[in-house]
């Protein structure tokens, strides 16, 4: 396990503290701006969707709050040093921006040229992508050395651990600014090599999709699958309340980008997880996946 | 905006309409009885997650909002301290002893 030195150098001594930007406001980016704003860092956060970035706000207030009552976040975090922003316009002072769109590499590679474009040379552009090789969206940065990988998982303020990923070009500048960003987001990191899926997708997608296909299959239900991986393996939630809780469109997206990179059948998304993302039963975020959620629940 | 407008009522009534309703709800949720002096979330019990939950059904029902010092599950573990959680910010929003 490694983590960064705390003495590592500011790449912007003169700016002061963190302000991050998050581009994208779904899952993840909600997560992690709750995450920054619980610790003191202002967030801009930017969706395209003025939809989404209308609930937001409720979203991050009501994550705030369920950490607070789990004892996880200071009870004076509140969402007043949340902006909001339907363009990248804004992201220029940004002492680091967290990328967490949909997990297409067109769509996250068009971003990462854009905000490049926008901040000052050495600030980080950290991609939170569950599978895309970190060096194949630094390529469409103008500085790929600026470029690294961290993995947040859902709910960021419970998981105490980010998996960071060093791309080949990513400079030691940048790990070192990661590093610092994380210990004030009160997060231990495990530094790992760049690959498709990296380590925790690459184990646990598959293993989600195997599950499905068990319940496919006829085998068992998801209450069964989700039972025995809790109850005689120790899975903290079950493979498929997971794959809930990760939105089932996104799983599918990770899958298909660990199928198109490795080659691994196992990683090919299974019939029944294709049919709930057509039949819009996403997760928890929709109200329905494996299981069905209250509103009060989601 | 409440549907548990305790008026000139007396505390104890007002207490045992919250805590009835707070029962039915759990009940209802659960599909199990509870008394109003079990720890919900000791083994065996509910999931925190749920403790979010009832955060928002007491805010809908009583129309109170629960924030900051008041976010503790300690709030939340037993029927009893949730009814003295809701009548306590009942009180307050009300033009009582404000401290919220
Ligand atoms: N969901 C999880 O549990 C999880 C865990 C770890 C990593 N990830 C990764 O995090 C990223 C985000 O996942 P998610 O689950 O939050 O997805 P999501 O589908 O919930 O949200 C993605 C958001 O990005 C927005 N968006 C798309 N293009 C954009 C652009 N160019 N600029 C700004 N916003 C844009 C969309 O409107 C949407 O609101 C993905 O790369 C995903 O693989 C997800």
């Amino acid at each position: 396990m490694t983590r960064a030195p705390h003495t590592a150098p500011d790449p912007h001594p003169a700016a002061g503290p963190h302000r991050i930007a998050v581009l994208g406001a779904g899952v993840m980016g909600v997560g992690i701006t709750a995450l920054a704003l619980g610790h003191g860092v202002p967030v801009l956060l930017v969706d395209l969707d003025e939809e989404r970035l209308d609930r937001a706000r409720d979203d991050i207030d009501r994550e705030l709050r369920m950490a607070q009552l789990m004892g996880r976040l200071p009870a004076a975090a509140d969402t007043r040093a949340l902006h909001l922003a339907t363009t990248t316009d804004g992201v220029g002072d940004a002492t680091a921006v967290v990328e967490a769109i949909t997990e297409i590499a067109e769509l996250k590679a068009k971003a990462l040229a854009d905000i490049s474009a926008r901040v000052r040379p050495g600030t980080p552009l950290i991609s939170n992508t569950s599978s895309i090789p970190i060096d194949e969206l630094a390529g469409h940065a103008e500085r790929p050395e600026d470029v690294a990988g961290t993995h947040f998982m859902n709910p960021p303020y419970l998981i105490p651990t980010v998996e960071v990923i060093r791309g080949a070009r990513t400079g030691e500048s940048t790990m070192a600014a990661v590093g610092a960003l994380l210990d004030v987001l009160g997060r231990n990191q495990v530094v790992v090599r760049d690959a498709p899926g990296f380590v925790t997708s690459r184990v646990l997608h598959p293993m989600i999709n195997d599950a499905a296909r068990v319940v496919q299959e006829g085998t068992a239900t998801a209450e069964a699958v989700d039972a025995l991986m809790e109850g005689c393996l120790g899975h903290p939630t079950g493979p498929l309340r997971t794959a809930d809780l990760i939105g089932i469109d996104n799983l599918v997206d990770s899958l298909r980008v660990l199928h198109q990179h490795t080659g691994d059948e196992g990683s090919r998304p299974c019939e029944l997880l294709l049919d709930k993302v057509r039949q819009g039963q996403l997760g928890r975020k929709t109200g329905r996946g494996f299981y069905a959620y209250q509103e009060e629940n989601r | 905006m409440s549907s548990f407008d305790t008026g000139a009522t007396g505390t104890t009534e007002a207490n045992e309409a919250t805590e009835k309703e707070i029962l039915r709800f759990l009940e209802a949720r659960t599909k199990r009885p509870w008394k109003t002096d079990t720890d919900l979330f000791a083994s065996g019990g509910l999931s925190s997650l749920f403790a979010m939950e009832l955060v928002v059904h007491l805010e809908k029902t009583f129309g109170i909002s629960i924030r900051g010092a008041d976010l503790r599950l300690d709030n939340f573990r037993t029927v009893t301290s949730m009814t003295a959680l809701v009548e306590r910010l009942r009180t307050a929003a009300a033009g009582g002893t404000a401290d919220a």
